[in-house]
């Protein structure tokens, strides 16, 4: 009994992790506009859009400690916090999409990746709000409010480049070209998650695909950009296996905390 | 009987507390004091986000604490909630009057903040300088993240809109 409580928290701390994992990532990504946006209100909603992201971070970071701490009970010297978890963790512990970790690009790699990604959370964090694990239900219904906001700002976004000038429209198909591939893994199943779904914890990317697809035709269509045909597909992340893109943005987010180890502002 | 003017003493002293950000308002104008409870001396303070990255929430923290235990509060805890997800309705009408004096446009009653339909007619904002409501939206996202920005079409003036959520 008490091993299948343990199994099942396991599970529970992976997924918890996952969602962590892919708003910090994007986050980080996106605070690497702040100063250097194209404009100066767009520098400000990306960088404010990179904060949302973080907070969610935090806030799955945060539940997600208190879950490892009580399944180690006394047996750790040194508690998980969010920070470690943050900032202690290596590459191949990190289960974010793949998607997240590319570098930012242009202008239009970062506002397509952006809608690729907030359309996903969108339809997932709406669905996690029915989760039977109280703590989750809240993050997501916290959270989906303001992703709204991401979602209506980067489509908007897409279809301004992609139905702009001509270099806006040819940036915006090199940037699809690039970021199709990856977009698969976001609404493909990990076992943990597949585990969980059966206890009415996580979310299902099953169903989540349906209304993701059918917004990004309406959107790519409205951008007069072709939905892509091809099936390549990178995956990985979600199993730890990332790109060498992740493990330079680590090298750069975590350097303080490996440097000082507990540092505090 | 005690219980409850305790409480009422503790919230009226909240309205001290303003949000770092936007220093017009206090917590209790914000709506996010969600509940106060008091037992002899020890007091938790139930407060909610308004963002998820606010970077508020741990300065309003840090000065509740500090106030109350000031007052002579022995034990003072601050708890965070997330659910249910705070909202600008919880904001008082004193509040609003508040922000509009300041040069910020008050949010308006929410009504569709989870939908996503793309360049969705824009709100009728009204300037808090002029009172026109011939505005713009600048762009959803503004100075701090709990506000967008917007132009008043008759004075020019642009403005801040403390955006419904």
């Amino acid at each position: 009994m008490t091993q299948l409580i343990n199994q099942s928290t396991d599970q529970l701390i992976s997924y918890t992790l996952h969602l962590a994992d892919n708003a910090l990532i994007l986050g980080q990504r996106n605070a690497e506009w702040t100063g250097h946006g194209p404009i100066l209100e767009q520098d400000i909603a990306i960088s404010n859009i990179a904060l949302d992201l973080v907070g969610q971070a935090r806030n799955f970071y945060q539940y997600a400690a208190v879950l490892i701490n009580r399944i180690n009970g006394q047996a750790l010297n040194q508690p998980a916090t969010e920070d470690s978890l943050a900032f202690l963790r290596n590459a191949p512990d990190f289960t974010n999409c793949l998607l997240v970790e590319l570098p930012k690009g242009d202008w239009a790699v970062t506002v397509l990746r952006q809608f690729f990604f907030s359309n996903w959370q969108f339809y997932l964090y709406r669905q996690l709000q029915e989760s039977k694990d109280a703590q989750l239900a809240a993050i997501a219904q916290k959270s989906v409010k303001e992703v709204a906001y991401h979602v209506r700002w980067s489509a908007e976004w897409v279809i301004r480049l992609g139905d702009g000038t001509e270099e806006s429209h040819e940036r915006l198909s090199k940037a699809l070209a690039e970021l199709w591939p990856y977009t698969t893994e976001l609404t493909t199943n990990a076992p943990y998650e597949t585990a969980l779904l059966q206890q009415g914890i996580a979310a299902d990317n099953e169903i989540v695909r349906e209304p993701w697809m059918q917004k990004i035709k309406e959107v790519l269509t409205a951008a007069t950009l072709p939905v892509p045909e091809y099936r390549l597909v990178h995956t990985g992340g979600k199993q730890g296996k990332h790109t060498t893109h992740l493990a330079i943005l680590l090298e750069e987010m975590q350097y303080l905390q490996r440097t000082y180890p507990g540092a505090e502002w | 009987m005690y219980m409850e003017t305790g409480k009422k003493q503790i919230l009226s002293l909240l309205e001290q507390v303003p949000d770092p950000e936007v220093p017009v308002l206090s917590v209790i104008d914000l709506g996010i004091v969600r509940d106060v409870i008091l037992n002899n001396n020890e007091v938790e303070v139930i407060i909610t986000p308004t963002y998820s990255g606010c970077p508020a929430m741990d300065v309003i923290s840090m000065e509740i604490k500090m106030l109350l235990l000031e007052h002579g509060y022995k034990k003072v805890t601050v708890t965070s909630i997330l659910s249910p997800a705070w909202t600008t309705d919880w904001m008082t009408d004193a509040g609003k009057e508040k922000l509009k004096a300041y040069g910020i446009a008050p949010p308006n009653p929410t009504r569709a903040v989870c939908d996503i339909g793309l360049f969705a007619e824009e709100e009728a904002v009204q300037c808090p300088h002029c009172g026109s409501y011939h505005t713009r939206l600048v762009s959803q996202f503004g100075s701090t993240a709990c506000k967008a920005l917007y132009q008043c079409n008759d004075c020019s003036e642009p403005f801040d809109y403390f955006k419904c959520h």
